[in-house]
């Protein structure tokens, strides 16, 4: 209950922020639009997708809202570090690459968490993730630049740290 | 002051822009042409958006401008993710020069 109310209030700002200057047939329109969209995506992201445990309470929603702040600041910082990372290889005149794919093992479970892990890491330090194997949880990432002790890499565990706190 | 920094902040997306695509042409294979635009293109059109919307200061167009950043942010890793999956499991193979490939011999393992 506390979800889908969240998530109507989620969907119907999103509305209302789209057709800003407001008038009451928006407003009409976006109360019906967010209930349509509420009930067809609570299957798909709803709490049973988090592990299982069904009931958060609204304190428990509190404390991973605040971690999502802290997961966006992060996430921000470690974006611009591999832009101006890439960038430089992409100029430098010896091109400066040792491209391979790797295995990183990571220990994720829900479905939005592992997402929300593939595409931080497809955003940010130097790799792509191609493919995800759920059985073993592994990651296949494709990595420009390969060291010889990538198998576990500090970016990963970080990203993978806050959002356990998250979605786990 | 607000144009200031708004041209500034366009014109360092334009860079990350030219960036991005200076790398689609210098890389070699498939894979590494996709980091390349998939990462400098991202932050390259969040800068020219972030530009505008100091620009024009808070209003309409500014919202609507800030939204498209967060889907743009949201969708984009997801293409680049699908479009490199693609390309493996049709069989376009690596530059010569990659150093290991782990994910070639665990393909027909994972469902």
């Amino acid at each position: 209950m506390i979800f889908n109310t969240m998530m109507f209030m989620i969907w119907f700002s999103v509305w209302i922020l789209l057709s800003w200057p407001i008038e009451i047939k928006d407003v009409i329109s976006g109360i019906l639009v967010a209930l349509f969209v509420m009930f067809m995506t609570t299957g798909v992201m709803g709490p049973k997708d988090l592990s299982g445990r069904k009931n958060i309470s609204l304190l428990g929603y509190l404390g991973r809202a605040m971690w999502f702040v802290c997961y966006v600041f992060v996430f921000l910082w470690e974006c611009l570090k591999a832009n101006i990372d890439v960038a430089y290889r992409v100029i430098h005149p010896d091109l400066l690459i040792r491209p391979g794919t790797i295995r990183i093992r990571v220990s994720l479970k829900s479905d939005i968490g592992l997402t929300f892990l593939a595409s931080s890491i497809t955003l940010t330090p130097g790799m792509t993730t191609i493919d995800i194997d759920k059985v073993n949880g592994v990651l296949y990432v494709h990595k420009l630049y390969i060291k010889d002790d990538d198998r576990k890499l500090a970016v990963v565990d970080k990203f993978e740290h806050i959002l356990s706190r998250i979605f786990e | 002051m607000n144009e200031a920094i708004g041209s500034v902040l366009i014109v360092i997306g334009l860079a990350f822009d030219f960036f991005g695509c200076l790398g689609l042409i210098r890389f070699p294979d498939v894979y590494t042409r996709l980091q390349a635009s998939a990462k400098c293109i991202t932050l390259g059109t969040c800068g020219i958006i972030l530009g505008l919307v100091c620009y024009k200061g808070f209003g309409a167009t500014s919202i609507k401008a800030l939204l498209c950043l967060i889907f743009i942010v949201l969708t984009a890793p997801v293409s680049a993710h699908a479009l490199a999956r693609a390309a493996y499991r049709s069989g376009v193979k690596p530059w010569a020069g990659t150093v290991v490939d782990d994910y070639s011999e665990d393909m027909d393992k994972i469902k």
